[in-house]
């Protein structure tokens, strides 16, 4: 049983030593602070961009020349470029620009790798939302607007309600996917979980443990989300019968 | 005739694709208060645009259209506030699906006319009472029949105190069986006194309701009369081989 004794030293070393657990716990507190806010902040950015982005989309034929359509094509080629920027370069390279350009001055790791996060997760968000939204009968858009309702309004009180729930699914594969990405946030000094093995690794010089537990730590964590999203895909079908 | 001219057409146009397709070609006609106005005809034929154009859900290319003497047609018009006094009637229903069977009724009432929400609550209430389904007031639109569904359609544009209702082919999409339950609703609406316009393949409805039937065929209005005269003594070739068909 030599194994098993190398294996035990390895975990005291590793984990016990120094209560150096405590770095994958803090680690784990950061990456759930930075993905629950990044998701959210998201999900803001996301319904704004997708409506605007729709609503170009359905009205642009009949709008007629005007200022109200002039800010509606701004808006719109805002929110393209956004998508392009923010779709085309890759996650890491926008926290680095943002820590270490935008930011400059800041210290606050953890704030900035939300606000990073939450900007490029919009993008994908804004996707997700504006499927959401052209997947709603037209029916519904003009039953709203025959009762009386303007644009603003059927979209607020029977579109997105719909759209929204239509959507929450993917919304809740976002979280899952931006808990992994937030896996990078390192690179501009936040300990996060991944973050947290890779110093007790260079402390101890024994990485197997350490990298072993991070891993274990982030499945287990997207296996108890998607368990999750698959009871609410369930129910939502349920209350629609 | 009698009553006021309610709704006004003028030489309407609607083309589309540039113009190579003409949906409507000229429409004129007058809707007067309290008439019962069917429009018939093969489908293609335009009527439903036409329809659609009474309350500009779809925008014309050409004429007007007048609504309380003012023509809505006009850009600084503001559609919405019109709109709020015709109500609209669809082949697929379009109850909302999200909320109950009050909520779909008492939204407009209450976000639109600022009434409170008893208020909206107990008119809905005596509404769904009317048409036999007042036990259904908590249900959710994906519980009902589609008979059900469109009875509720009906008094949830009627909840908002319209001057008019437009019909569009309210029961195409319809089992057969529940036809009747929501022709019933609409006699009843027009024994009131309601002005309706409806856009209808029920040629039983038409002569039984109807205070004057409108024949449309190529985006143009081909015959118009009562219902007892346009049945029985089609002039025009075009709604004989029609009547020929649907009779």
């Amino acid at each position: 049983m030599e194994w098993f004794d190398r294996l035990k030293a390895d975990f005291y070393l590793n984990f016990i030593q120094e209560d150096r657990w405590r770095f994958l716990t803090s680690g784990l507190l950061n990456t759930l602070q930075i993905t629950l806010f990044a998701v959210l902040l998201g999900i803001a950015i996301g319904v704004v961009v997708a409506i605007v982005r729709s609503t170009y989309d359905k009205t642009r034929d009949e709008l007629r020349p005007g200022a109200g359509r002039f800010f509606l094509s701004l808006a719109n080629g805002l929110c393209q470029v956004y998508l392009t920027v923010i779709r085309g370069t890759p996650v890491v390279v926008q926290l680095m620009i943002m820590y270490y350009i935008i930011f400059a001055s800041s210290r606050n790791g953890v704030a900035v790798a939300t606000l990073a996060f939450g900007v490029n997760s919009g993008a994908y968000v804004a996707e997700i939302f504006r499927a959401g939204i052209m997947s709603i009968d037209q029916g519904q858009f003009e039953a709203g607007r025959s009762l009386g309702f303007n644009y603003v309004r059927t979209m607020q009180y029977i579109i997105v309600p719909q759209a929204f729930k239509n959507v929450l699914p993917s919304l809740a594969n976002e979280f899952i996917v931006l808990l992994k990405e937030t896996s990078v946030a390192g690179y501009v000094t936040v300990r996060d979980l991944t973050m947290g093995g890779n110093i007790i690794r260079s402390v101890t010089y024994s990485p197997f443990l350490p990298l072993l537990a991070v891993a274990l730590v982030y499945l287990v964590m997207v296996m108890f989300f998607t368990w999750l999203v698959g009871k609410l895909e369930r129910r939502l079908r349920n209350s629609e019968r | 005739m009698s009553g006021k001219v309610l709704i006004s057409v003028k030489n309407l146009q609607k083309h589309f694709d540039g113009g190579t397709i003409h949906a409507l070609d000229g429409v004129s006609a007058d809707i007067r208060k309290g008439e019962v106005v069917v429009v018939i005809g093969p489908s293609g034929s335009g009527k439903s645009t036409f329809l659609r154009c009474l309350n500009l859900l779809e925008r014309p290319t050409g004429g007007s259209v007048t609504f309380d003497g003012v023509d809505i047609t006009d850009p600084k018009v503001n559609i919405d506030l019109h709109r709020q006094k015709m109500g609209m009637v669809f082949q697929h229903f379009n109850l909302f699906p999200h909320m109950t069977i009050l909520e779909n009724m008492t939204l407009a009432p209450i976000k639109l006319l600022k009434k409170g929400k008893a208020e909206a609550e107990a008119k809905a209430r005596s509404l769904l009472e009317r048409v036999g389904l007042a036990d259904r007031a908590g249900a959710y639109p994906s519980q009902l029949s589609g008979g059900q569904k469109q009875r509720i359609a009906i008094v949830r544009a009627l909840c908002m105190e319209p001057e008019v209702m437009l019909f569009d082919e309210p029961t195409s999409a319809l089992d057969p069986e529940m036809v009747g339950e929501v022709l019933e609703v609409m006699k009843d609406l027009a024994r009131d006194g309601m002005t309706m316009v409806v856009v209808t393949h029920e040629m039983g409805f038409a002569r039984e309701v109807g205070s004057r039937v409108i024949f449309m065929d190529g985006g143009v209005i081909v015959e118009e009369n009562t219902p007892a005269e346009l049945f029985a003594n089609p002039r025009s070739d075009r709604l004989k081989t029609f009547l020929a068909k649907v009779l």
